[in-house]
């Protein structure tokens, strides 16, 4: 390509170079139809405010804790499937990218011990809250 | 779905399922087959930043699972009163709909980039980064309004003193984010309406030559900034 500059050579050309090097690499180019993005839009708009409306109501408890965790999964989806595009991409980069984060529930489960342990000490030190 | 076009400029013969996985891998050449470099090196930097903000929730979630002291009530403490009614956290449900607009501006322009109309391009990232500024503008009214009640990294008038250091890490690291997003999409704005993408115009950095592309890798940066906002909104401020 930077010959082709080098050169002189016109638009035409740097365009010409331009497809030769796209087909070496055998890129994906991703179009999808503008209603699929306004759909997955507004479901994002419909599950934030069903999410805020678990607070609005006052909901406590399991049903609470669950309610925001489902209304949150269904969203991150949705963002990174369409908006992201992973949902297009191959397997080898999906899993390359989708289950590190996963392993962050391991450290999850080891600091849900960590601070369950901390809190007993601290009520046997210091006694129960203030 | 079914007018999805996916334009292959390669060979399509790649086996797909487990076994794709294993030949992509196991190809000694490159692993992400048809992603570019730069789309590839976005997405493991993402993966990067998923691991400090997931580190920071950790944090928030051992602090607040550890401590003797009742933790502040967000939906009191986010409260706004308008009208003489507290409407709980009303700040905090605007602030995620503004960001969610956000995302969809930036997909539209992603989709508009890539049927090179530059002037909707343009027009859609611009609208994206004035919602992301709006967004920061009201983090920072946020940020001003529970300075002023007293709340600070080492204490709070309502109950747990980490509250106040939970919140300003972690609202403050995504305020950060979006701002740079803010930032980019300025920079990318420009260059998609002074037609630097079809023309082949060098960067002023790396004076590589950018494609319509750089609309979509701006775009992935985007939406995973709306996305740690879900992540933020659900265990922070409803939990």
């Amino acid at each position: 390509m930077a010959e082709a500059t080098a050169n002189g050579l016109g638009q035409h050309a740097l365009h010409a170079t331009h497809a030769q090097d796209a087909a070496a690499h055998a890129e994906v180019h991703q179009e999808h139809p503008i209603k699929l993005y306004l759909v997955v839009w507004a479901w994002l708009f419909i599950l934030s405010t069903c999410s805020y409306l678990v607070d609005y109501f006052g909901l406590h408890g399991y049903l609470r804790w669950s309610l925001i965790l489902i209304f949150m999964m269904l969203k991150a989806g949705l963002i990174v499937a369409v908006f992201m595009h992973m949902a297009w991409e191959r397997l080898a980069m999906m899993y390359a990218i989708i289950l590190p984060p996963i392993l962050v529930l391991v450290f999850v489960t080891m600091m849900v011990f960590e601070a369950d342990y901390t809190l007993l000490t601290r009520i046997a030190f210091f006694g129960p809250g203030p | 779905m079914a007018q999805t076009t996916l334009t292959h400029t390669g060979q399509l013969d790649r086996p797909g399922g487990w076994r794709g996985i294993a030949t992509d891998w196991a190809s000694d050449q490159r692993a992400f087959k048809n992603v570019s470099w730069g789309k590839a090196m976005m997405w493991i930097f993402l993966l990067s930043d998923t691991f400090i903000f997931g580190c920071f929730l950790l944090s928030y979630m051992t602090a607040r699972m550890s401590t003797r002291v009742p933790w502040p009530n967000p939906s009191e403490v986010f409260a706004l009163r308008i009208g003489g009614k507290e409407i709980p956290l009303i700040l905090i449900a605007i602030m995620t709909f503004v960001l969610i607009s956000s995302s969809g501006t930036m997909a539209m322009a992603v989709n508009f980039g890539y049927r090179r109309d530059r002037r909707k391009t343009a027009i859609l990232m611009l609208l994206t980064a004035a919602l992301g500024a709006t967004f920061v503008g009201m983090q920072a009214f946020e940020w001003t309004k529970l300075i002023t009640e007293g709340v600070r990294p080492w204490g709070n008038p309502w109950g747990a003193a980490q509250f106040g250091s939970c919140f300003f890490m972690i609202t403050g690291f995504h305020g950060t984010h979006v701002t740079i997003g803010v930032i980019f999409l300025i920079i990318v704005a420009r260059k998609v309406w002074r037609g630097d993408f079809d023309t082949g115009r060098p960067g002023f950095f790396t004076s590589r030559r950018g494609r319509y592309e750089n609309v979509e890798i701006m775009g992935l940066y985007w939406h995973f900034v709306d996305l740690v906002w879900v992540f933020i909104f659900a265990f922070f401020y409803l939990w």
